[in-house]
């Protein structure tokens, strides 16, 4: 899967560096590819290009973007078509190059239909129940303006850590060493286990696992040191989590969404924000679950007359 | 509702979402040429509906708990970043760089590596936050953004402290002005005659303003005191050259932006852009900045960029030393300083105004401004 994020990434800049010669000089770009370069092939040209461009943004803006993966490929068949057509027309004024052209396209199509097909894949285990469901691991860094003691004393507290990670749903101090987690599974359920501090150096570092019986089994830890300048304090976060076989290990799989790293790396700014400023941030669009135009929430009574895009 | 279609619609009232928020009633507000590049669908991550404007004032009619520095029905002017005072970067007064004020960090950074601030009505990825043009918003970090301006002194002439006489400032500023310098202002909207106008309050000895409208010319020359180029007549380069003695300008500032007309003169590859009337990010005026700037000066870019751009002469900035300053304008620096500058008299902003309409009237406000429309300069929108 993050191995084809990371093409699908790729292959968003290579849709840029493809889009913007079609877009920015048809006419040298329609002449390079060997054929005519009369008004309609820079019509093409222009509209390739641009769908390029298109398809590049979303392959890069996207968590996993499927779709725009997808739309690479229906692309390239349709680059095939219309090189094709030219080469076998009299608009091939050069047809070595735009068979040279074709063949290069072909090539990038197989690529792109690797990729969509992986993409398109269902994370690891969320679709075969019974199989060995892979494991996670997460090491995420952020610098916060406050002292190691104060960001080491508020980690610490295990109960505030469901303040800004968005896949727990509790946890609970049951004692010295030990804590009861809740995380959110699909469907509104959760999933639980017991863990136990592991390593505990005041204000350097916290290391935690999960205790035997876990429906999941996971160790974290959160390293604290000072950030150089006197400028706050830097913290690293390890988080691996095993998923068991079965239908449970689907549903933790699905804990961090589509990209656990990404995910992890939001909370660690909730976090920041939390110690920094004392609350988590939120804007219009953002208040809600679901995705939300930039304007306030539908509820209070009042209307008003807003210019909006 | 989607690309070059604004509408005025009736919406609910912001509420406060966080202790720090206030609530303002918006008194005066504007179009931006930054609006413009969402206008024209060039900044990704707008959705049907966002509400846009950053730059506005009014008055506070309700405050969050936490709220410290306002009271109930004072009069602010609102700084386009949201910025939270106390991240590394708030501290150091890089507040259009702020770590916490964008929600949607993970939009911004997967497109740019890290994120800046966020911006008020201006795209998702830039926090998704409710704009200002509109007749009330919700102004979170309300101790570190807003000012409080004295009564008596007409919105017209401090609006301006919320966006384009800091960004003007700011591009100036970065220009690191010297006795004696001569600066290139790229553009004359708005953002270009507050570039103008700021290179001679730092001491400029001479500025000269390019565009090719000549009403905005004659405004430059006439209200903001420059030289001008209108550079569908001359070459720029050649006619700078001959301007000061074949070195090129001290400093460049760009005050046009990534949608940059194209004047048809690095070669066939820009002709060929016009050909099209291509809109895309455009380095047109990046690249005139970097051939025209002489050794070792100065290229200033207040214009914004969204994405990326090609054919950039990096070698002529390396091997000729170049400095390339930029950013959003932290405005919440200079909003004290400059007020001060207003209060003193000597400048009035208010000499960028060209029209007053209702904020009704919007989208044909737009329509004005995106195409210079009837000697279109700033247009102040009134709820
Ligand atoms: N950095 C910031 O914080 C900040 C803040 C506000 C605005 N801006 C940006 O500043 C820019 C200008 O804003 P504005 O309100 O003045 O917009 P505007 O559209 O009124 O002005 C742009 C001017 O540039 C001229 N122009 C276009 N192509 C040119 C070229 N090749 N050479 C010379 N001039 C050219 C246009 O004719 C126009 O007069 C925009 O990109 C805007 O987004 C940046
Ligand atoms: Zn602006
Ligand atoms: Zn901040």
């Amino acid at each position: 899967m993050a191995k084809a994020v990371q093409l699908a990434r790729f292959l968003g800049w290579f849709s840029f560096g493809l889009g913007l010669p079609g877009v920015a000089a048809p006419k040298q770009f329609t002449q390079f590819i060997g054929v005519k370069g009369d008004l309609e092939d820079r019509k093409w040209s222009y509209v390739v290009g641009v769908r390029e461009i298109i398809a590049g943004a979303g392959l890069l803006i996207q968590p996993r973007p499927v779709i725009w993966a997808w739309s690479r490929v229906a692309g390239d068949v349709m680059d095939i078509a219309l090189l094709g057509r030219a080469l076998s027309s009299k608009k091939a004024k050069k047809p070595d190059r735009t068979a040279m052209a074709l063949a290069a396209v072909a090539g990038i199509t197989l690529v792109d239909l690797y990729d969509s097909l992986a993409l398109s894949r269902k994370p690891a285990g969320a679709s075969k129940k019974n199989k060995e469901v892979e494991a996670m691991q997460v090491k995420k860094a952020i610098t916060i303006s406050r002292s190691p003691e104060e960001v080491y004393q508020f980690w610490h507290n295990f109960e505030n850590l469901p303040r800004f990670m968005q896949h727990l749903h509790s946890v609970q101090v049951t004692g010295d060493k030990k804590s009861h987690w809740k995380a959110k599974a699909p469907a509104g359920t959760t999933v639980e286990w017991d863990a136990e501090i592991i390593m505990d150096t005041p204000n350097e570092r916290i290391a935690w696992r999960s205790l035997e019986g876990a429906d999941v089994e996971n160790s974290g830890s959160v390293t604290i040191k000072p950030a150089p300048g006197g400028m706050g304090t830097e913290i690293l976060v390890d988080l691996s989590y095993k998923p068991p076989a079965g239908p449970i290990g689907a549903a933790v799989a699905k804990l961090f969404g589509e990209e656990p790293s990404q995910q992890i790396q939001q909370d660690l700014r909730r976090f920041k924000q939390i110690m920094e400023i004392g609350e988590v941030v939120v804007s219009d669009a953002t208040f809600h679950e679901r995705p939300h135009p930039a304007r306030p929430p539908e509820t209070t009574a009042n209307k008003e007359t807003k210019a909006k895009k | 509702m989607g690309k070059k279609d604004v509408k005025v619609e009736e919406v609910p009232d912001p509420k406060i979402l966080m202790r720090q928020d206030a609530i303002v009633r918006i008194t005066s507000t504007t179009i931006c040429g930054s609006d413009l590049h969402l206008y024209d669908g060039f900044i990704p991550t707008m959705e049907k509906g966002d509400i846009l404007g950053h730059e506005f004032m009014g008055e506070v009619v309700e405050l969050g708990s936490e709220v410290k520095n306002l009271k109930v029905g004072d009069r602010v002017v609102v700084p386009f970043p949201i910025a939270c005072g106390r991240c590394s970067m708030c501290q150091r007064t890089l507040f259009s760089l702020c770590e916490n004020s964008n929600p949607n960090a993970h939009i911004a950074a997967a497109l740019m590596g890290h994120s800046p601030a966020g911006i008020f009505g201006y795209s998702h990825m830039m926090g998704g936050y409710a704009g200002g043009q509109s007749q009330y918003v919700r102004v979170p970090f309300a101790d570190v953004g807003p000012i409080k301006v004295p009564d008596g002194i007409p919105d017209e002439k401090v609006l301006f402290l919320s966006d384009i006489f800091p960004t003007g400032y700011y591009a100036a500023e970065n220009c690191n002005i010297k006795p004696g310098d001569v600066v290139a202002v790229w553009g004359c909207g708005p953002v270009g005659q507050f570039a103008i106008a700021s290179a001679y309050l730092l001491g400029a000895e001479r500025v000269i303003g390019i565009d090719r409208f000549e009403y905005r010319l004659r405004w430059a020359r006439e209200k903001a005191g420059a030289e001008t180029i209108n550079y569908e007549e001359v070459d720029v380069k050649e006619t700078l050259d001959e301007m000061t003695g074949g070195r090129g300008p001290d400093a460049c500032i760009d005050a046009v932006g990534l949608e940059a007309h194209a004047p048809g003169f690095v070669g066939a590859y820009d002709r060929a852009k016009q050909a099209v009337k291509l809109e895309t990010d455009r380095p047109i005026v990046l690249r005139e900045m970097i051939m025209s700037c002489r050794n070792g000066g100065t290229l200033s870019i207040a214009g914004v960029y969204g994405g990326f751009i090609d054919k950039f002469p990096i070698g002529a900035v390396m091997n000729r030393a170049l400095t390339i300053k930029t950013g959003q304008t932290p405005v919440q620096r200079y909003m004290q300083p400059l007020l001060q500058r207003i209060l003193n008299g000597d400048i009035d902003p208010g000499f960028v105004v060209s029209h007053h309409m209702s904020l009704d009237e919007a989208p044909r406000g737009y329509e004005m401004f995106v195409n210079k429309e009837n000697e279109a300069m700033k247009i102040i929108l009134k709820p």
